[in-house]
């Protein structure tokens, strides 16, 4: 009966080409036809009927391909059908397997072992083939270790087709299973001198992949290397083996010499454009000190431009980049192509030709050039406009602004850039702004006078790219606001009604400056005895002085002195901004109405940035109201007090204000020592415990209780005090507890004095207090470059520009080396230590003397450790090697399963191990060192016989 | 390395899909979908070269040709040189071209199985391993004989069932 359904499944199922027709004539959603079609793909896979199940399978590995339907239900189904007599089905069921599998989570591919095991063996070698393939793809350690003696048997095979793929497929093994290393690695160097030349080709692949990972171990096999190179007129192992070579040549500076040659014979000879352009970027990249050859490849570059490929000109102009940083001369005598294909039709072609041209900027020609650029920046499309904006910042910005001799023109230049219509570096540009403002003294008047320009511009603010920008114009004209000539138009600026049009953060930002523009602007009046200190005189002649114009010099005498006192000496409205509007108390009443009409309905907004910083500005505003004259009338008597008090809290601000900010290493944060007692990566496992006595009392008594307890100590019932008292001891104990052990992070306490000051600038020198050596130092550059400025105004040299000594550059991240590619690599040297003496053997007469001499090398080494050893090192080397021949032979005894259980970074030095106990187990220690002598002396002599 | 190879038509749909490391079917498709989106955004007579880095991982590179109305893509690492990419490029397609006589985009949508068998005979895994299509060709035409003979002796055995019931 089975039989019959399964036929009449058979009869009427569709075939995959009824699938795809249906799929090409269905209109409308793709999709349910699809799960209709799944549906029935479900029911036939469960067919006993092979044709069936394979067509289902099939038709859903179909789907899965190109249409992303999920199978993971059907690889039993597969492995299943892989065990099929026919090799139609075998083929689907691998296919199936390949293209599906996921050798992390498909727990069946397990099943699949001894299949593929006996499909290796066939004799079939279609059906090998099909082995292998599926191997490459759901390859788990597993299966590696399990199938890498049949792969290793394979590695002789008679037929050059399977012998390729099977030599493909032992980069899989090797990767996922090193230890395969130790079986397949003889055999695989030695496919390196098979006549087929595909073989060779499959061999140099895998080597040049593997050298890729970790080229050192593979340095004694240059020889091999360079015979291909010198004899082989195939473009595609020349190609691989220039691979190797451009991996091996940094480990072995001899090598050059040699390669050198050979190379720039190829690139005269050949015709094919790949191998041409391969030697081009061999010799660029790793052999740029040869003159000669350099000369050579540039000249077979300057060929590729005149062609018409533009895959040429890119590639061309890519070997180009290579080379310029170590011969510009290069980049130069192209200048004109270059700069010509920065209006190419092809991004590829301009995106590299801008990176040409930027490698020709330098400290001289750096304005001219980006003059150019900018000219190209608002010709392209957005895009590329972007990318040379972008490319310009970076450049610039490079070592910190190494090349910039003259920041004012480069912060007009920032300025100008914002002009520029698809401008979209609003965050680089933004950094740069502020980081010139700190770094470079003498560039401030100029940021003050850009900034301002692009803050009184309500056009800009509709622009979202633009708003990181402003933020940064902001930022500088309050900061910096002492070189403002008109410190009133900044405010209005800042607190134009189109400021709505901003995000939060930045709006945040925009209310901070407002506040320091404020009040400076007050403290300055204050200063010179201005509009305030008319209130001295009375309401009689408030009049009068109204319509006069307040305005003294600079700065008045008596308060010189309370400005050196500041911490950092600072030029407050130095002699250049004399032109300072004058202060009038209309001016400022003016301001301090606009402030609170615009920041009034801040006060009550949602963000608290916004909120707590507009209530600063105003609780300001309303300090200044009172000593102001409208309102002395009705509270002359407060005068005099309630003045000082003002002004006192004004220069406070101000003061706080005054403070530079400098720039902060990036790794200054881990200076910060760790306090004693701390322990990083505590269990905090009994945090809940804590929490759980927390939970009740933090609500009542944490924050508020300490408050009502001191204010309302009379009133309250001396009960319920108590009882509160006690609560608030409880906790304040344990508060002052956690503030011990976590101080670090708590604020200083001073800080909560300085009422109107802001929180501290996140980069803010004086709040680290281990950045204060640093600070010494800025300090001391920041008075240097005050110095120079003083002494040599005319000449215009170039600005101090405050560095740090460390980490202004980028992290360097800890390279991190992969484990496998070390096992793999342990093993590879493993192996071809043990080479040496069998080589010798195998290959020719000149091999046997070279490995001789490779011997002797290691020989010499042993030597210098002591002569006893001399014997023994030879013995155990040619002990290992049988080892390694018996571990082939019979490579699926135990003894490789033993070895594999072993920790595999090991591996070399247990060899050692395992030898000296052959010997003398004294010397055990002595040996290991040996061992790693040997190692290390192996890069300087195995290529010797190269030379 | 290679690390993968996509057939796609000028609108986006893919007709074969091949990735040497292993990526979930949904990502299959949107790495196909960015793909496109890129190839589409590129004018005609420009260099056939794509960054694909933020797809594919530092190194990856992608080259690309347009026959007819099928974009043919091989994505790979630096381990391979681009111009002999396109020159494998060439290979593969000349063995279709043989294979389907004249190839369209319709042989190779109805031909799922052996355009998969002419690519496996080329790349192994990533690697190179048949650069004459002459061979290739011999290759899948074993292949393509030994499925015809295995289908005429299956309809021996389903049809002897039948007779037996």
């Amino acid at each position: 009966m089975s039989g019959g359904s399964s036929l009449l499944d058979s009869l009427f199922q569709r075939s995959l080409e009824d699938l795809i027709k249906g799929l090409r004539l269905y209109i409308g959603d793709e999709s349910s036809f699809i799960s209709k079609s799944l549906d029935e793909i479900r029911k036939e896979i469960k067919s006993t009927d092979q044709q069936t199940k394979a067509t289902a399978l099939q038709k859903l590995t179909y789907l899965h391909s190109l249409y992303g339907i999920d199978m993971s239900f059907a690889a039993f189904h597969a492995i299943e059908l892989s065990s099929s007599q026919h090799f139609n089905f075998k083929r689907i069921a691998y296919l199936a397997a390949s293209l599906s599998f996921d050798p992390l989570t498909t727990d069946v591919i397990l099943l699949l072992t001894h299949q593929l095991r006996k499909d290796l063996q066939s004799h079939n070698s279609h059906e090998v083939s099909l082995a292998l393939h599926a191997i490459y793809y759901i390859c788990t350690p597993d299966l590696a270790r399990d199938l890498t003696p049949e792969v290793f048997i394979l590695l002789n095979s008679s037929k050059g087709n399977i012998r390729k793929k099977a030599i493909a497929l032992v980069l899989r093994l090797f990767e996922l299973f090193p230890d395969s290393v130790r079986v397949c690695f003889k055999r695989l160097v030695e496919n390196l001198e098979n006549n087929d030349l595909g073989i060779v080709c499959a061999v140099v692949g895998v080597f040049c992949e593997l050298a890729c990972k970790e080229p050192k171990s593979y340095l004694p096999l240059a020889p091999e290397f360079y015979k291909i190179l010198v004899d082989s007129r195939n473009n595609w192992l020349l190609i691989k083996v220039l691979k190797i070579f451009v991996k091996l040549a940094p480990l072995e500076p001899r090598l050059g010499k040699r390669l050198v040659e050979p190379i720039c014979d190829h690139l005269k000879r050949t015709g094919a454009k790949s191998l041409a352009f391969e030697c081009v970027r061999t010799i660029v990249s790793s052999f740029s000190e040869h003159e000669s050859a350099v000369r050579l490849a540039v000249g077979k570059i300057k060929e590729f431009f005149n062609e018409d490929d533009p895959n040429l000109k890119y590639l061309g102009l890519q070997a180009l980049t290579i080379v310029a940083p170590k011969h510009l001369w290069a980049v130069m005598e192209n200048k004109d192509f270059v700069i010509k294909s920065l209006s190419d039709a092809d991004v590829n072609i301009k995106l590299e030709a801008l990176q040409l041209v930027l490698a020709m900027v330098s400290e001289d020609n750096v304005v001219d050039f980006c003059k150019v650029l900018i000219n190209y920046a608002l010709k392209s499309d957005p895009e590329f406009c972007n990318e040379i904006l972008g490319c310009i910042l970076l450049t610039c910005s490079k070592n910190v602004y190494e090349i910039i001799v003259d920041f004012d023109w480069y912060v007009s230049l920032l300025g100008e850039m914002v002009r520029i219509p698809h401008c979209q570096k609003g965050e680089e540009i933004e950094n740069q702004l502020v980081d010139i403002g700190m770094r470079v003294k003498d560039a401030r008047p100029e940021l003050v006078r850009v900034g301002r320009d692009l803050l009184i511009d309500p056009a800009l603010l509709g622009n979202p790219f633009l708003h990181r920008i402003l933020s940064a114009a902001a930022w500088v004209s309050g900061e910096y606001v002492q070189f403002s000539k008109n410190p009133s138009e900044i405010v209005e600026a800042l607190l134009q009604p189109r400021t709505s049009l901003l995000p939060s953060s930045i709006k945040a930002v925009y209310i901070q400056s407002a506040f320091k523009v404020l009040t400076l602007y007050l403290h300055y009046s204050i200063s010179t005895k201005g509009v305030i200190s008319s209130a001295f005189q009375g309401v009689a002649d408030l009049m009068q002085e109204n319509s006069q114009v307040v305005r003294t010099g600079p700065v008045a005498d008596s308060d010189t002195e309370s400005f050196e006192d500041m911490s950092i000496t600072h030029e407050w409205f130095p002699s250049t901004s004399l032109k300072v509007e004058p202060i009038t108390e209309e001016s400022i009443i003016n301001i301090l109405n606009l402030v609170e009409i615009t920041l009034g309905p801040l006060a009550g907004s949602h963000e608290v940035e916004l909120l707590e910083r507009s209530r600063n500005v105003l609780g300001l505003v309303e300090l200044i109201r009172e000593e102001l004259p409208g309102y002395l009338v009705k509270r002359e008597e407060d005068n005099d007090k309630g003045q000082r008090k003002t002004h006192e809290m004004i220069k406070l601000i101000a003061e706080a204000f005054s403070e530079e900010l400098g720039p902060v290493s990036a790794s200054s944060q881990e200076k910060v020592p760790m306090p004693e007692g701390m322990v990083l990566n505590q269990s905090l496992d009994d945090l809940d415990a804590i929490c759980g006595d927390f939970g009740l009392h933090i609500p009542t008594s944490f924050s508020l209780g300490r408050s009502i307890s001191s204010e309302k100590d009379d009133v309250t019932m001396s009960d319920r005090q108590s009882k509160e008292e006690l609560e608030s001891t409880e906790s304040t104990s344990l508060l002052a507890e956690h503030r011990k052990r976590h101080g670090l992070y708590y604020l200083q306490s001073q800080k909560k004095e300085m009422v109107y000051d802001d929180y501290p600038p996140a980069n803010d020198l004086k709040t680290g207090s281990n950045a204060d050596d640093e600070a010494d130092d800025l300090i001391k550059l920041t008075e240097q470059s005050l110095f120079t400025k003083k002494k040599a105004n005319q000449a215009r040299p170039r600005p101090v520009v405050v560095k740090l000594d460390d980490g202004d550059g980028p992290f360097i991240s800890a390279k991190k080396v992969e484990l496998k590619d070390d096992l793999i690599s342990g093993a590879v040297r493993d192996v071809l230590l043990g080479d040496e003496a069998t080589s010798s053997s195998r290959t020719k007469k000149s091999d046997k003397s070279s490995s001789k001499r490779r011997q002797k090398g290691k020989l010499d080494i042993d030597k210098s450790s002591g002569p006893k050893e001399d014997s023994k090192s030879m013995e155990s080397s040619e002990l290992e090697n049988a080892n390694l021949r018996k571990s082939k032979l019979h490579s699926r005894g135990k003894e490789k399963k033993h070895r594999s259980t072993a920790k595999d970074r090991d591996e070399h030095e247990e060899g050692d191990k395992q030898k000296v106990s052959h010997h003398h187990g004294k010397h055990k220690s002595r040996q290991r060192a040996d061992g790693a002598l040997t190692l290390a002396a192996q890069s300087n002599v195995i290529p010797d016989f190269l030379l | 390395m290679i690390k993968g190879v996509i057939l796609m038509n000028d609108k986006g749909k893919p007709r074969l899909v091949k990735f040497y490391d292993y990526h979930p079917a949904e990502k299959q498709q949107e790495l196909i979908r960015r793909l496109y989106a890129v190839l589409s955004s590129r004018a005609e007579n420009v260099s056939n070269f794509v960054k694909v880095d933020s797809l594919f991982g530092s190194d990856a590179r992608l080259v690309y040709k347009t026959y007819a109305t099928l974009h043919i893509l091989f994505i790979f690492d630096s381990s391979e040189n681009e111009l002999a990419m396109l020159d494998l490029m060439q290979v593969f397609v000349e063995t279709m071209d043989k294979c389907f006589s004249n190839v369209r985009e319709l042989d190779i949508v109805f031909n799922f199985n052996k355009v998969h068998a002419i690519l496996d005979e080329i790349i192994l895994g990533g690697q190179v391993l048949e650069t004459s299509s002459s061979e290739v060709v011999k290759a899948v035409e074993e292949i393509s004989k030994m499925e015809r003979a295995a289908n005429s002796i299956m309809a021996v055995p389903s049809i002897t069932g039948w007779q037996s019931r």
